[in-house]
């Protein structure tokens, strides 16, 4: 048993080296940690905040940011993880306010018609260039798995520094220190690397107004837009820690009962 | 009928009936079932098969996750994270998949390191060892290609800093380069032919595992006191006794296994690689997997870049002639006062060289770097063929039963000290 607690410790700090090892180092400093509703083992989506943060993306950095791995079923009962709450006909109604290009038609042209459920969200800008052309040269990155690929330290460990860091940057424009000079068309950011973002500050206070009636302050906005987009990453996520948390109970017992089948066959032995 | 009728212990006359002309059974029976192992094996004599069951895992959810998958520049990115939304547990296999082939690698380097505490190379399992080795490489070249799969900003860089590395080959190094990935620098042609190696290597590996595992029976597993089976009071059969001792090792690994991909599926990968390769764009690191990072700090760390490949692969290399830079007769590093230090040296060497790695070449990290690859190199042709000749071995039991019988022989503190001094 003493030998196999030696075991279990060197393959623990071969883990762990191999998770200090997996992350880097940056300048901007780390972006507080947030009380996520997806937080920890049994964590589960705020399905309130889902909707609100659904409704910021949509009525404001839908603008300019598009969610191409996203289709508006997802957000229906079909979808992954049993969507963001939304009913079959929500979800018609949100996809049929949308204008989608479809064809070509048997005139061998391409129309424009109302959106369905089983669309892509539909992106802001046809492609990259004119994206880059809008934007000042800097094109505004796809949403989709945002939040997957920010973050780094501990956060990271539970998949939350990647929503630490972008409810950070929501919330990190501010006047630059003084003798910063910011380039113009740039924004201050403490969080960013070099500080100096083309993202202009997108949501303050009451930038939407919720149809739940929650008071619209801006770390609200920020908080439920990125429930939004770490479920977006991720939709499967609670799916994932229900079947994990069964998996690992199924693999303690059977890991049990085989110890005391190893140690009954083993005892003749000595 | 001539021929040896079936040795099978059976009931069943169908089955005796097809071991008579097909021996699969008896085969099962001889080489798992009776199996002689010697009966001092401990739990770091797990990680053989935890190997075998790993590759069984990657195989398994690979060829399923080639069925999604698209290897096309414009839609790799895309179709992995498609795999992992729209197919039925899609993203549980990719999160096997993913966070297999680090837990692949951790299982190997223990079984390494296992063979270099307890002299698995020495005479006569020279060969057992170097097929060991060349499944280590064609395992980085199979973990290498199937990281540039999925077409992040980290598959697509690191992939340009690894192949890049051919360069520094004196006059052809370019061509080479040119061929390896069917053009001037990443694109659809490389992602093609990646694609199609990384399903090859692994039945390839499947393989030489095969040869490793008929090297092993010819003279069977070594032990943790090194000595030889001298009789069948030193061996018990592999059934029941080996067989449940590995699946109570296999529940502990899956349990761990399963801690990762269920709860921090993310954790061992870099977020980077959630962001779709920009050839205009280089992320402000490049990290290899934290598998590989040892020998990047290697590469790094030597200011010539020719000089520094030939480092980073000789580190490997220098394992193939591990068996004769080892000069002392004794295997299991519980009679060798001194290697038994020695080795942990190494072990923390190969730390610190990991750590290294994965920082920016500044500072105190380029003078440890460099350091802790002249160590490296320094235990295998220095430090181990003295050491084998200056030690004093301390003195071997009689036999494995005798040892196990009379229980604190194995390692007897007091005598130790005594031969030391």
């Amino acid at each position: 048993m003493k030998r196999l607690v030696t075991i279990a410790a060197v393959s623990g700090a071969v883990l762990m080296a191999a998770a200090s090892g997996a992350w880097a180092q940056e300048e901007p400093p780390d972006a507080p940690h947030q009380n996520w509703s997806f937080a920890g083992v049994f964590g589960t989506f705020d399905r309130g905040a889902l909707q609100r943060g659904f409704q910021v993306y949509n009525e404001v950095c839908s603008n300019c940011h598009s969610m191409k791995l996203l289709h508006y079923r997802d957000l229906g009962p079909d979808g992954p993880g049993g969507g963001i709450g939304f009913s079959v006909a929500e979800v018609a109604a949100i996809a049929a306010q949308k204008q989608v290009e479809d064809g070509p038609n048997d005139q061998g042209e391409m129309f424009r018609r109302p959106g369905k459920a089983q669309d892509a969200f539909v992106s802001p800008f046809p492609n990259e260039q004119a994206a880059r052309a809008a934007n000042g040269g800097a094109a505004p990155p796809d949403l989709s798995v945002m939040v997957k690929s920010r973050g780094k330290g501990l956060e990271y460990l539970w998949g939350e520094g990647g929503p630490d860091y972008v409810f950070g940057i929501l919330n990190g424009f501010e006047n630059p220190p003084a003798g910063v000079k910011v380039t113009e068309g740039k924004y201050y950011n403490t969080y960013f690397a070099g500080h100096q973002i083309s993202m202009p500050p997108p949501l303050a206070d009451n930038t939407v107004k919720f149809q739940d009636n929650t008071k619209a302050a801006l770390p609200q906005e920020a908080h439920d837009v990125v429930t939004f987009l770490t479920w977006a990453a991720e939709p499967y996520m609670e799916e994932r820690k229900e079947t994990g948390a069964k998996t690992i109970l199924f693999l303690l017992a059977m890991t049990g009962v085989l110890y005391g089948a190893k140690r009954k066959v083993w005892k003749n032995l000595h | 009928m001539s021929g040896t009728p079936s040795t099978v212990r059976t009931n069943s006359r169908l089955i005796r009936w097809i071991d008579t002309r097909l021996p699969l059974f008896s085969f099962a029976q001889d080489s798992v079932l009776d199996y002689p192992e010697p009966r001092n094996l401990s739990y770091w004599w797990n990680f053989g098969s935890l190997a075998g069951i790993m590759l069984l895992i990657m195989i398994g959810t690979g060829v399923f996750l080639a069925m999604q998958y698209t290897p096309n520049t414009d839609l790799a990115f895309d179709s992995v994270e498609r795999l992992m939304r729209d197919v039925n547990y899609g993203w549980l296999l990719r999160y096997i998949h993913m966070n297999g082939a680090s837990f692949f690698f951790i299982i190997v380097y223990i079984h390494i390191f296992r063979g270099v505490y307890f002299g698995s190379y020495k005479e006569p399992r020279e060969l057992l060892w170097m097929l060991g080795v060349v499944i280590l490489l064609l395992m980085m070249a199979t973990a290498f290609f199937g990281y540039v799969l999925p077409w992040g900003q980290m598959s697509y860089w690191g992939a340009t800093v690894i192949t890049n590395l051919f360069t520094a080959i004196p006059v052809v190094g370019n061509p080479i380069h040119t061929w390896l990935l069917g053009g001037f620098s990443l694109g659809n042609p490389t992602l093609n032919r990646f694609f199609s190696l990384h399903y090859l290597l692994p039945f390839i590996i499947v393989g030489v595992v095969g040869l490793h595992l008929i090297a092993l029976r010819q003279h069977g597993s070594n032990n943790p006191l090194g000595i030889a089976v001298k009789g069948p009071q030193d061996e018990i059969p592999f059934h029941p006794y080996y067989t449940l001792k590995d699946m109570f090792g296999l529940g502990v690994f899956l349990i761990i296994f399963a801690i990762f991909i269920f709860e921090m599926p993310n954790v061992l990968g870099d977020p980077a690689n959630y962001i779709q390769a920009n050839p205009l764009q280089t992320p402000s690191e490049i990290v290899p997997e934290w598998y590989l990072l040892p020998f990047y700090a290697i590469l790094r760390s030597i200011p010539d870049k020719l000089i520094g490949v030939l480092a980073m692969f000789g580190a490997i290399f220098v394992l193939f002639l591990l068996p004769w830079l080892d000069t002392s007769r004794v295997r299991s590093s519980y009679f060798r006062p001194i290697y038994k230090w020695v080795f942990w040296l190494l072990v923390i060497d190969v730390f610190a060289l990991g750590t290294v790695g994965a920082h920016r070449p500044e500072g105190a990290y380029i003078v440890i770097g460099r350091i802790a690859t002249f160590y490296y190199f320094f235990h295998f042709i220095i430090l181990l063929p003295l050491i084998g000749w200056f030690e004093r071995p301390l003195p071997l039991p009689e036999s494995i039963s005798a040892a196990v019988t009379k229980k604190s022989v194995a390692v007897p503190a007091a005598t130790e000290r005594r031969a030391v001094s």
